[in-house]
């Protein structure tokens, strides 16, 4: 923690994103997006020796 | 003279042949996947497996040595971080393995109770988690329990449990809710098992076409990982 302190404050309450009965820390919304950039890239991105693995089955 | 076996006298016996017919050995321990399985999206099923076993561990670790050892020492703080970082990891992983399996309606083929028992864990994982929070044994625990105590009475289930009782939610947490996600999760595990992994859509609709009686067992599915793979075909 003290060398995330060293980088981030973390001496204050949470960051905090209202709209309007929605309320969200800022710490959950990047948490939120590290996923949806996840789930993109796990679609996205060849899975190593995929096709291959199609090229020897057909 | 008849062939037909004769059924096992015993109880443990017909366990015994009802659980191999369920599940025979080269379906619970397959050789190969099907080719579609190759991909990244595939990777958060293990992923989450592989988070809650780290959890299960370091938590077996932290219940042997108590609060005042993962409070007030370097490797207790070391094993109490490890234990809540692989919890983050296990809801971040089961969340992207959930809107993957969404997305594929992976409850096709017949995979209906595949699908309720990963649902049904990952609700039951979010109470597991959150009686941590109140088991802390600090301020922040103290604090959480008071909301949550407000939030769950203002929704009408504060009178079933207490979570300012410590006790309680102890044992909520180390016994009673992580026995119940990994009895789900082995439950799931063996329904893949048993049903395969879901194919996704392209495939379903040319093995329909085709009149494959299952999308699972079409050899050209087969990753060919051996000289008997594509004989052998993916499990279903």
């Amino acid at each position: 923690m003290s060398v995330m302190g060293a980088i981030i404050n973390l001496n204050h309450p949470a960051h905090v994103v209202e709209w309007h009965f929605i309320q969200l820390s800022v710490a959950n919304i990047v948490v939120i997006g590290l996923m949806i950039v996840v789930f993109v890239l796990a679609i996205v991105l060849p899975f190593p020796g995929a096709a291959r693995r199609r090229g020897e089955s057909s | 003279m008849s062939a037909t076996p004769a059924r096992p006298p015993s109880w443990t016996g017909r366990v015994r042949e009802a659980a191999v017919d369920a599940l025979p050995p080269e379906k619970l321990l397959p050789d190969t996947q099907p080719t579609y399985v190759a991909s990244w999206i595939y990777v958060f099923g293990v992923a989450s497996i592989a988070s809650l076993v780290v959890i299960i561990a370091s938590g077996c670790i932290l219940a042997l040595k108590g609060p005042a050892w993962w409070h007030y020492t370097g490797v207790g703080h070391f094993f109490n971080s490890i234990h809540l970082w692989a919890v983050e990891l296990f809801f971040f992983v089961m969340v992207v393995h959930l809107w993957g399996k969404y997305w594929m309606a992976a409850w096709r083929g017949g995979r209906t109770r595949v699908w309720i028992t990963g649902a049904v864990t990952f609700l039951v994982a979010i109470p597991c988690a959150l009686t941590g929070y109140v088991s802390q044994q600090n301020f922040d625990a103290q604090w959480i329990a008071t909301q949550a105590k407000d939030g769950l009475n203002s929704v009408g289930v504060g009178a079933f449990f207490n979570v300012t009782n410590f006790g309680q939610m102890y044992s909520y947490h180390v016994l009673l809710l992580p026995a119940t996600v990994v009895a789900l999760v082995v439950a799931h595990v063996l329904l893949v098992r048993r049903h395969g992994v879901v194919p996704p859509f392209a495939l379903e609709d040319r093995a329909a076409a085709s009149g494959a009686a299952s999308t699972e067992r079409d050899a050209t599915l087969a990753i060919a990982e051996g000289p008997s793979a594509a004989a052998d075909g993916p499990s279903s």
